[in-house]
């Protein structure tokens, strides 16, 4: 049986300055090809619009959009023009930022079922213009666009998804 | 081709600690060693070695594998690295299991390292790549909206409350108390676990596990060698594993099919057709508190939605019917990312031969599964493991 384990925990503020390290920031940039499905995927975002692939083997209709079903492992078949409402399957509220900075006003991230698309077939986007406290699982949502000329076949081309008001009819 | 019975004869580990002094290589052999020590072999007698370690970017070495091979003792040996992210912990011992249940090697030492202390100014930033790179990248996610987004589908499924999860924080960070090499130990209320910094609603700090630095380590061996070294083998009996898509933000979040999936694998290995009465002991991956229950009903020990009412009924206290994370898990003991799921290798290791001292679970457990999860929500990993030699 072991008795002591070994490791030797560094505290924070002692060892500040007294531990020899070197330091290194890497300079790497990439450019990743879009592919065939997601580069029609971006150039539909620049026009406004969203876009999904059909899979006649299972029906389903496909968003993010792919040249290949991963079930049915064949290829897809249509080019699916789908709604740019939804419905919010799951949020968060979130106070941190990707690199730990601490927010005051949260980000909402989403994930949102597209109109159109086959059930519960969702993407990840973000939620704004709505108080915190009364974003919903089930909230019916609109992408807002960016103008066109700002659009440059980017997801951020929707600059986020509101909540669809009551009075208005579904789009 | 029959496969041979293979047995853990050997455990060890470095202390979790938030910052080491020592450097990736340094921990690795540090853990390589206690399970050597443990298992009273010598390097020369290791036939191959296996290594798991999550993505090169927290270390800043490229081809980490070969960076940590001095420390994970495999020079001059067939050796070995796996990653499924969270997963590669539990993983790495399936990957193992099979160098020796083939009958290539009579032995096999397994070791599982992490420094992420070394990633400024803080690991996170490394997991941005994890997402896709045109989909998803350009919103800036963290890894904390995958798992507060997952969390609250599993909520809002099943109606549970935040207070229910938060029992999972108190119960393990309570249970690390008793664990000599763990980082986070402490003795929490339902109301303090409530009361810390909400990260990403509805997950708040005390629900998170810590960055760590760490490694762990087992040796295996066929049961000809097994019988041999030690008279308390403890058995593996059965791996399992199983990836679901990728595209993570088309499938139900509430229930974690790649895991219940990997499960059965094991179980049927192992013959285990009734989980919830022939399981004496688990440690399900609980790198956030929510976890632990979603995994729990994964692993057919709790049936879908009820591990909540289970954990406030008392089942999975150490004490319980079924004692889950009886270590303090990822929560308490820590999470240097392959290291913690190795470490749950470890405890029921010891939880099977009573060797677990203030930790042991009362009742000789004969038979407990490890579990870890990983990748984008996607991957499962599952190992169980018994006194008993499997059929």
């Amino acid at each position: 049986m072991i008795q002591k384990f070994a490791g030797t925990p560094l505290d924070k503020q002692k060892s500040h300055g007294k531990i020899f390290t070197t330091s290194y920031e890497p300079k790497l940039s990439y450019r990743w090809d879009s592919g065939e499905a997601i580069g029609r995927y971006l150039e539909e975002l620049k026009q406004g619009r969203l876009i999904a692939r059909r899979c006649d083997g299972c029906q389903r209709v496909m968003i993010p959009p792919r040249m290949f079903c991963e079930r049915c492992f064949r290829p897809t078949d249509d080019w699916v023009y789908v709604n740019d409402t939804g419905r919010i399957l799951t949020f968060s509220l979130c106070y941190v930022s990707w690199d730990v900075r601490r927010l005051k006003q949260p980000e909402i991230p989403a994930v949102i079922a597209i109109d159109g698309a086959s059930p519960d077939m969702g993407i990840l986007h973000l939620i704004k213009k709505v108080p915190p406290k009364q974003v919903r699982v089930g909230m019916a949502v609109r992408a807002v666009w960016r103008a066109p000329s700002k659009r440059r076949g980017s997801v951020t081309d929707i600059a986020y998804w509101e909540p669809v008001k009551q009075t208005e009819e579904p789009r | 081709m029959a496969k041979r019975k293979v047995a853990v004869i050997g455990a060890g580990m470095t202390k979790f600690m938030h910052r080491a002094l020592e450097t990736p290589k340094e921990l690795a052999w540090l853990a390589a060693r206690s399970a050597l020590a443990a298992s009273e072999l010598k390097l020369k007698q290791i036939d191959c070695v296996v290594l798991g370690s999550a993505p090169d970017a927290f270390d800043g070495v490229h081809m980490k594998s070969e960076y940590l091979a001095d420390g994970c003792g495999a020079w001059r040996k067939p050796f070995l690295r796996c990653y499924v992210g969270g997963g590669t912990g539990v993983y790495a011992v399936a990957q193992a299991w099979f160098q020796v249940a083939s009958g290539m090697f009579d032995t096999a030492l397994v070791v599982c390292e992490e420094k992420m202390s070394t990633c400024q100014p803080h690991p996170q930033a490394a997991f941005l790549t994890i997402f896709d790179p045109i989909t998803e990248q350009p919103l800036k996610p963290n890894l904390l909206w995958i798992f507060a987004l997952e969390q609250t589908r599993y909520m809002e499924t099943y109606g549970i409350t935040v207070e229910q999860i938060a029992r999972v924080s108190v119960k393990n960070k309570r249970n690390a108390l008793n664990h000599p090499a763990a980082q986070l130990g402490a003795k929490l209320t339902v109301k303090e676990v409530l009361a810390s910094e909400i990260m990403a609603w509805p997950v708040h700090r005390l629900m998170v596990s810590p960055t760590s630095d760490g490694a762990a380590a087992i040796v295996i061996a066929a049961e000809e060698v097994a019988r041999r070294v030690t008279d308390k083998p403890i058995w593996i009996q059965g791996v399992g594993w199983c990836l679901d898509s990728a595209y993570w933000t088309n499938r139900d979040l509430a229930y974690p099919e790649y895991v219940e999936k990997a499960a059965w694998m094991a179980y049927r290995m192992a013959g285990v057709k009734e989980p919830r009465k022939q399981i004496n002991i688990a440690e399900p991956y609980d790198p956030f508190a929510y976890k632990e229950l979603h995994h729990l009903e994964g692993l057919q020990l709790a049936p879908k939605g009820q591990a909540p009412k289970l954990l406030a009924d008392g089942v999975f206290e150490r004490n319980g019917d079924l004692p889950v994370t009886p270590s303090g898990g990822l929560l308490g003991v820590g999470n240097p990312i392959a290291a913690a799921g190795m470490m749950k290798i470890c405890e029921l290791y010891w939880q099977l031969r009573g060797e677990a001292a203030k930790r042991q679970v009362p009742g000789k457990p004969e038979r407990g599964v490890a579990q870890a999860w990983g990748d984008l929500m996607q991957v499962g990993t599952v190992v169980v493991m018994g006194t008993k030699k499997p059929e």
